[in-house]
């Protein structure tokens, strides 16, 4: 049953839909993860299109939540069409966000290379890996790959409710000095937790790739030569950078710098 | 005070009597780079993880009287109103067995503000009064500056104290329960060559000391200091990571969050702990934000440490255990901090 009333004050039950384009659906994925949780979510919002969860659809709709990033005309256009039509455009998952893993085959500088080396003899279209940012505006980022369920159900909550949606603006290590973790810095181990956006993952051992991209103080130049003083080497250190998107300008300057760095050094070896 | 001795084999004695309670002590976390352990408090469930000879915790014991994530109050939500249902989230006493000074004095430090003044909080009082502590004399560190600090040494606040003389423990016996818990194992009277062991340990542990800050006016050196280009310098390297305040014995700022379930039937207000080094710290109502630029945030933690702090309690909230130095991925030391902010002069050949 849907719920009408929070305390006395009648509830607006807002029409949403989901969309997805060059993404592995992960995300939308996460939302139907969690089956203790589904029913109410689907009784605060009525689901109007969800092609991973339903067969019907329609173009009526509130709030559009988008997963994947933009890699072709046509994922422009329709993109362009939900934000006509959404009152408010969320951004799921770091493909949407900054453009995600896709944004990878961006790092060789040349489509047409990264096209014949995937497709070979059947091309497709693929331009370069977009955030949705670059196409329309973005009224809100849930970050995170994939996302996390109770994060977006918060979300849902807050702009149900009326209240304001506040992600946490400080780095990973926050929840991993929570967690009482030892630094992996004091293990040899690399990790861009000081400048991410936190997370709730930190526990596993496992230095952290940035995938919620950077936090709203992010001093990412000095994380880079912190990394440096670590004896990590500028390839990790751009790897590291460059995974999800969210770090890319910094991991562009720091290869601009390594190349010179690298001709300088041949020149004086000359 | 009453003093005694506990022969090291008896020790095991000592642990078995207090496992009725939850124990919380020094145990290995893990191994460094160096090879060498790396320790942390942690519950203790068998006599052989207790590490009462461990050099340091890279965190306090803070979880266990100040989680960084509490849940304050539940409601249960109806058509028109609320019920509040409020947990101070303690259900046993907690043994703290071998506490060294510094965090002894941290917790001298956090009553003053969060049990003693007008307001206290009963969350952290609940813990408090559930606390049995065993403190144990340390190996001081590298980065210990707890000296001058004036935290090097606990003359309260503990319910017994032991002192390691080789073979046996010199025992500071300082309230009923710990006389009561005594009672069980095997001790003896100190004997004059005890006392004279005593005083060489204390003396050689005195001599152990290297780092050093000049506390000598420091309040007012920081408010003259206050607009130096130094504290810029230091921010420029601050992450604005909160690690530092995340492993401070002493600091306890947070935040408040409010949330509703997801069905609408429930809510839950939540306590988690915060750094002043954080970029929203100073964020009000609106987005305005008081401290935007690193350096100021980084200087206010230094200010309300040895600044507010002291010009209220006559002392600093720091206790010189130096974790936030060793923590900081960007080495921002404390006993740097000061010296560069009392010369007016950034440190050189960094």
């Amino acid at each position: 049953m849907p719920v009408e009333k929070y305390l006395g004050v009648p509830l607006h039950r807002p029409k949403v839909a989901f969309f997805e384009f060059t993404a592995c659906e992960g995300c939308q994925l996460q939302i139907l993860n969690n089956e203790a949780t589904l029913l109410d979510f689907l009784s605060l919002v009525e689901v109007v299109s969800f092609r991973e969860a339903m067969k019907e659809s329609t173009g009526d709709y509130e709030i559009a939540f988008i997963e994947g990033s933009i890699t072709r005309a046509d994922e422009v256009k329709r993109l362009k069409d939900i934000r006509k039509k959404a009152k408010v455009l969320v951004a799921m998952g770091s493909c949407a966000c900054f453009g995600g893993v896709n944004q990878l085959k961006n790092r060789f500088n040349n489509p047409k290379w990264v096209k014949d080396q995937v497709y070979g003899k059947f091309p497709v279209e693929s331009e370069e890996a977009r955030p949705i940012e670059d196409v329309v505006t973005v009224d809100l980022k849930i970050y995170g790959c994939p996302i996390k369920k109770e994060e977006v159900e918060k979300v849902v909550t807050n702009l149900v409710l009326g209240k304001s949606v506040n992600h946490p603006k400080y780095p990973v290590c926050m929840e991993c000095m929570a967690n009482e973790n030892i630094c992996l810095y004091k293990l040899g181990e690399p990790c861009l937790g000081p400048v991410t956006r936190d997370a709730w993952c930190p526990g596993n051992r496992c230095g952290c790739w940035g995938c919620r991209g950077p936090a709203d103080a992010a001093n990412v130049e000095q994380i880079i030569s912190i990394m440096k003083e670590h004896n990590f080497s500028p390839d990790t250190i751009i790897d590291r950078l460059e995974c999800f998107g969210g770090f890319r300008e910094f991991a562009e300057e720091l290869k601009r710098k390594t190349v010179k760095a690298k001709t300088k050094k041949k020149r004086a070896g000359k | 005070m009453i003093f005694r001795i506990i022969e090291k084999t008896e020790l095991k004695e000592l642990v078995d009597v207090m496992a009725v309670n939850r124990i919380i002590g020094p145990v290995q976390k893990g191994t460094g780079l160096d090879g060498k352990p790396l320790y942390a408090f942690g519950p203790v469930a068998d006599f052989n993880d207790l590490k009462l000879d461990y050099t340091t915790t890279a965190r306090p014991a803070k979880r266990y009287f100040l989680p960084s994530h509490e849940t304050l109050c539940n409601f249960k939500i109806h058509e028109n109103g609320w019920e509040k249902s409020v947990d101070f989230n303690i259900h046993e006493p907690h043994v703290f067995f071998g506490l060294h000074a510094c965090d002894i004095n941290a917790l001298h430090k956090l009553d003053k503000v969060l049990l003693k003044s007008s307001f206290p909080t009963p969350y952290y009082a609940a813990k408090r009064m559930n606390m049995f502590i065993i403190g144990i004399e340390c190996k001081p560190q590298p980065f210990c500056f707890c000296r001058s600090m004036g935290t090097d040494s606990a003359l309260h606040g503990f319910d017994m104290f032991l002192t390691d003389l080789g073979d046996k423990y010199f025992v500071e016996v300082q309230s009923a329960a710990a006389f009561n818990f005594l009672k069980n194992i095997n001790t003896s009277d100190p004997k004059e060559k005890d006392h004279a062991r005593y005083m060489e340990v204390v003396a050689e542990k005195n001599r152990k000391f290297t780092a050093t800050v000049d506390t000598t006016d420091l309040a007012k050196i920081l408010d003259m200091e206050f607009q130096s280009d130094v504290w810029k310098y230091w921010g420029d390297k601050c992450l604005s990571c909160g690690t530092c305040a995340s492993v401070c014995p002493t600091c306890y700022c947070y935040g408040v969050e409010e949330s509703v379930d997801i069905d609408l039937k429930g809510a839950v207000k939540k306590k988690h702990l915060y750094s002043c080094n954080l970029i929203d710290f100073a964020e009000v109502a609106g987005g305005h934000n008081f401290r935007p630029e690193s350096h100021t945030r980084l200087k206010y933690r230094y200010y309300h440490k040895h600044r507010g702090f002291a010009e209220e309690f006559e002392e600093s909230l720091c206790v010189g255990c130096g974790r936030c130095s060793e923590a900081c991925l960007a080495k921002i030391k404390v006993p740097e901090v000061i010296a560069s902010i009392r010369s007016g002069v950034k440190p050189r050949g960094r």
